[in-house]
């Protein structure tokens, strides 16, 4: 039995090069590239240092919303009259029109901004990788009709479908996460199914399909592992987009209520102190979002042209 | 090229069709239904009981569709109980404000991305390409609203250079009569999408001056400038015209944003103020117009680009 799943296991000849060249082999005549390509992306994104510089913000970033509140305490629950006070003595970043600290506002909430920011990448992409890769996998009449569902909902700008879906159901952090990979799957989609376009007419494909290998099979082995290079840098600017979006938003009005807090909504409140002043409302939050979004562009960037380079040294 | 044309159109209606029967399950996906979409949030169950009955929304689906697509076909879009007026009638008298703002801003980002990305592209790697390049960079990963805050407390708050509000008014005439309230709206808009044009501009710029018709250019011995102007920015310029097309729905979402940061009387903000009052027939009206606006954009974009670029028409 053990035996025939090793037959049927389809053979990846790129895999089975590189696992020779692991164990020391010479895989005939022209040698692959030594190291694997993991090694290789991973060395080039390091070397790429505005990537490092990307990876290392988000890096704090996480640390300072995560575990920040448990070194920096603050009352971020009742309401005091310590309000507005400009940064100074107790608050480094003076407090907001409701007396909350706005360091520790920051931190608190970072967090539900960092965690719209990747639970909507996660949910988008994976719903979009599995959208496109059928279509273009399948191709004919079903890729036509799928890819002009993912046109139509295109060509509605994903703002506006998503005030209008927070105006109808009112928000709360799940739902939001919801409705905003609801509008973000289609990116994904789009480029998922032109990958698989390409992919389904290599080679390996036809052996696997000749060796008996199933649709299933073919698609979750073989498609999807091999645009991962282009799902993986499409999700990092899902990161960043889905910040953008919540931030805007909640600028609007139409974010979560106001218990809590995320980096939009404090830039909301912000916006009714511009005349009086009040700096320290609008530019901590504002650079939080900024640094937040340059690095997951940076990192989406370096990425990118790590597999460029994998793809020119093949 | 009439067989790329055809088909193209034919594509675009069916994506149009697609936009209307995203607008239709939008529509039913409020709790009540259209009776709430135009009766209003409080409406009674009775009043939404006759409304439907009047109106024919207790038949099929598919009949039901089919009268609300008639509808959307003779410039119907519904009537807005909150202000009391067809949709249309608000949307003819809103549009061309915000055309104003977000034309002008497109034209204004065009002029300026096209030769600040052939000067990248032409000293690559030199001080200008990295400043222009972390420029852009930056307002990309900027929230468009951050920004117009950001143009108002430097230049309405602190020097009073320019007002922080857009001028008010009902008609196109009384916007432009105040221009120096625009400044700073199209200010914003122009820098959002610079971002992202003059990216592509550069790229654009590199690409085609890495083709052959380059090197035979100088080898023929002309000079820098006839090279870069008659050869390379015009095929450079191609892959701007798909990109304005496509920008459509981008550039329109910060219009959305850039007129509720300035209070600019036009559809973005309307669009808003019908979110935050439940006004959701003329939230739908205005999906529904944009959706068509940004198709007809790419099929246009399209088309542009089959004219210009000789070679797509073959494909």
């Amino acid at each position: 039995m053990s035996e025939l799943d090793d037959l049927r296991a389809p053979i990846d000849p790129q895999q089975e090069a590189e696992a020779l060249v692991d164990k020391g082999v010479p895989a005939g005549g022209e040698a692959f590239e030594t190291g694997s390509q993991f090694k290789l992306i991973l060395q080039t994104f390091l070397e790429n240092k505005l990537a490092v510089v990307g990876l290392g913000l988000v890096l704090a970033a996480v640390i300072f919303c995560f575990l920040g509140p448990h070194f920096y305490h603050t009352n971020q629950v009742t309401t005091t009259y310590n309000i507005n006070l400009p940064p100074g003595k107790g608050h480094p970043l003076g407090t907001d029109q409701n007396g909350y600290d706005v360091l520790g506002r920051l931190m608190v909430g970072g967090q539900s901004s960092l965690e719209i920011g990747f639970s909507v990448a996660i949910i988008a992409t994976l719903f979009g990788v599995a959208w496109g890769a059928v279509a273009g996998f399948l191709g004919g009449i079903v890729d036509t009709v799928m890819m002009r569902i993912v046109d139509a909902f295109l060509a509605i700008p994903t703002l506006l479908l998503l005030i209008y879906l927070a105006s109808v159901f009112h928000p709360t952090l799940k739902l939001l996460i919801i409705v905003i990979a609801g509008v973000s799957w289609l990116s994904p989609a789009r480029l998922v199914r032109g990958e698989a376009l390409s992919l389904r007419v290599r080679d390996y494909v036809k052996a696997v399909r000749v060796m008996g290998g199933g649709s299933r099979r073919i698609v979750a082995r073989h498609i999807v592992p091999n645009a991962i290079g282009t799902i993986v840098v499409n999700a990092t600017f899902q990161v960043a987009d889905a910040i953008l979006v919540m931030a805007v938003l909640s600028y609007l009005g139409l974010g979560l209520p106001p218990p809590a807090a995320n980096w939009g909504g404090m830039l909301s409140d912000g916006v009714n102190y511009v005349y009086a002043g009040y700096w320290w409302l609008i530019y901590p939050a504002g650079f939080a979002i900024i640094l937040t979004v340059v690095a997951f562009n940076l990192i989406g960037d370096a990425i990118r042209d790590s597999l460029e380079v994998r793809l020119q040294r093949r | 090229m009439t067989a790329y044309l055809i088909r193209r159109v034919f594509q675009s209606i069916v994506v149009l069709i697609g936009v209307s029967i995203i607008g239709f399950i939008l529509e039913h996906l409020l709790p009540g239904g259209p009776a709430k979409a135009m009766l209003g949030n409080r409406a009674t169950p009775l009043a939404i009981k006759t409304f439907n009955h009047a109106n024919g929304f207790d038949k099929p689906l598919v009949t039901q569709y089919l009268v609300y697509m008639g509808h959307l076909l003779q410039g119907n879009l519904g009537y807005s109980y909150k202000l009391n007026q067809p949709v249309s009638q608000i949307l003819a008298r809103e549009v061309p404000k915000s055309v104003l703002l977000v034309g002008s801003a497109l034209i204004l980002s065009v002029i300026i991305a096209i030769p600040v990305g052939v000067f990248q592209a032409v000293r690559r790697n030199g001080i200008v390409d990295y400043a222009a390049t972390s420029i852009s960079f930056l307002l990309y990963s900027m929230p468009s609203f951050w920004l117009g805050l950001i143009l108002i407390i430097a230049f309405a708050v602190n020097t009073h250079i320019f007002p922080a509000q857009a001028p008010q008014g009902s008609t196109i005439g009384q916007i432009i009569a105040h221009p120096s309230g625009l400044v700073l709206p199209v200010a914003t808009l122009t820098l959002v999408s610079f971002a992202s044009f003059s990216r592509y501009m550069r790229s654009s710029a590199i690409e085609a001056l890495a083709q052959d018709w380059i090197r035979t250019a100088k080898a023929k011995g002309l000079s820098q400038r006839a090279i870069l102007f008659k050869h390379m920015l015009r095929n450079a310029l191609i892959p701007i015209a798909t990109l304005v097309g496509l920008s459509l729905p981008s550039l329109i979402t910060a219009g959305v944003v850039v007129e509720s940061v300035f209070n600019f009387p036009g559809t973005g903000l309307d669009f808003v103020t019908a979110a935050t009052t439940e006004d959701f027939a003329l939230l739908l009206g205005i999906i529904i117009l944009v959706g068509v606006l940004t198709v007809v954009g790419n099929l246009l974009a399209d088309i542009a680009y089959a004219v210009l670029d000789p070679r797509v028409r073959y494909k």
